[in-house]
């Protein structure tokens, strides 16, 4: 008996959707990316305005200020739908997980400096608040906003501030004890050096225009914010104490990382596209802005005392330079 | 003046790893098998760690190629940030 080994080829009918293969010009393979992004948007059929606001239909493209050709224009770089992110999610999550354990069963929290630990408890665990805040208004850009390509990245950066309220508050509880949440959470609501930072995340639950949010949020506080936090005053921690904290706020570090990559090209597509674009983007970060190193100092100086002005104005700089590079009038 | 080529297994990875290999050797020409895809580019085929990120949305290191590789022929030249094949010595 002969057995034949043969391959029959099948050439697939088609490579993708039609409605993709039009947007890309061809019918030739897309990412899974392209494919669960593009045209997702529902925008048909929607017989009635929504009651609660009827100047506008319930998925609007002029909920914003911010006018494009192509919502689907604002397209993530690091190319995150559900499979993707979850993934990307899980594989930093072991990471942090690894990293508490390690802190745990070495005993490195009990070990820690006193006074570093004080100056820890002080500055971190009220930044839950802000995280959480964060949360609220990714899913309000999410909520509102128009086009997948952008509501979706937004929904994503939600999840991940609450997974950072999450991290902060067992940072309070490996270093310090649930008293400590506690405190923290009367910081943030009764001491004075917090009052400026809480003003501006709850004034910022307020804002209707979803992009003007995202310049506030994303752009701005998250801006400033991270790079002050977890960079340095995580810089003037390690120097007196050790990297312990570093490895308690690894996620916030590779977070933000990864977050600028998408917030950078959203603002340079949107600024890119008219000068009306443009210019409304930078009066926004200018307002935000101002309003954020104001509300940042006294918060900075718990953490860094004297050195918390020049820290700032570091944080400060290097934000100009990307969105100055990004095509914003700074 | 011959080809070099490489065939890389075909799955969603290597489909940004062959767009950037297109995008870099402009005589590249694509030959789509049932789960390989073999590139020919006369003389030199060159892969670009730059290209590949844009294209994959992540840092990408060029070791990774060897996960999806098949086979290749040419001279092998490579660092961090380029993956050459030609016939130079």
């Amino acid at each position: 008996m002969q057995i034949d080994l043969r391959t029959v080829s099948i050439t697939p009918l088609r490579q993708t959707y039609q409605h993709i293969a039009d947007r890309q010009g061809g019918d030739k393979a897309a990412s899974r990316y392209i494919e669960a992004t593009m045209d997702v948007q529902a925008k048909d059929n929607f017989h009635y305005r929504p009651t609660w606001d009827p100047a506008h239909e319930l998925f609007d493209a002029t909920r914003t200020g911010i006018v494009m050709k192509d919502w689907y224009a604002l397209k993530d770089p690091r190319q995150l739908y559900y499979g993707t992110y979850t993934q990307a999610r899980a594989r930093m999550q072991e990471t942090a997980e690894a990293d508490f354990d390690f802190v745990e069963t070495r005993g490195l929290a009990d070990k820690y400096d006193d006074a570093a630990r004080r100056t820890a408890l002080d500055f971190y665990v009220p930044l839950r608040h802000v995280a959480w805040g964060a949360n609220m208004n990714g899913a309000y850009q999410c909520a509102y906003g128009y086009g997948t390509a952008i509501t979706q990245p937004c929904l994503y950066a939600s999840m991940d501030q609450l997974g950072i309220a999450q991290y902060l508050s067992r940072l309070g509880l490996l270093l310090g004890n649930p008293g400590d949440l506690e405190a923290a959470k009367h910081a943030w609501l009764e001491a004075p050096a917090w009052q400026g930072l809480r003003r501006m995340v709850e004034d910022s639950w307020v804002v209707k225009d979803w992009f003007e949010l995202f310049v506030a949020q994303n752009v701005v506080l998250d801006g400033l914010l991270f790079p002050l936090a977890y960079k340095e005053a995580d810089t003037a921690l390690s120097d007196k104490a050790g990297p312990t904290v570093s490895m308690l706020t690894r996620f916030q570090t590779e977070w933000f990382a990864d977050a600028c990559k998408w917030v950078d090209a959203v603002v340079k597509t949107t600024a890119a596209e008219s000068a009306g674009n443009q210019q409304l983007l930078s009066k926004w970060y200018a307002d935000w802005r101002a309003r954020a190193i104001e509300a940042l100092g006294p918060v900075a100086g718990i953490a860094l005392g004297d050195g918390a002005p020049a820290a700032l104005e570091r944080c400060t700089a290097a934000l100009d330079a990307r969105m100055s590079k990004s095509g914003l009038a700074v | 003046m011959s080809n070099v080529f490489i065939a890389l297994q075909k799955n969603e990875e290597t489909r940004s790893i062959v767009n950037a290999i297109v995008a870099d050797n402009p005589g590249a020409i694509v030959n789509e098998q049932p789960a390989m895809v073999k590139i020919d580019v006369p003389d030199r085929l060159v892969i670009k760690k730059s290209t590949v990120e844009e294209e994959m949305g992540r840092d990408f290191d060029l070791q990774e190629l060897h996960i999806n590789l098949i086979t290749l022929t040419g001279h092998i030249d490579e660092t961090d940030d380029e993956f050459v094949l030609s016939w130079a010595h």
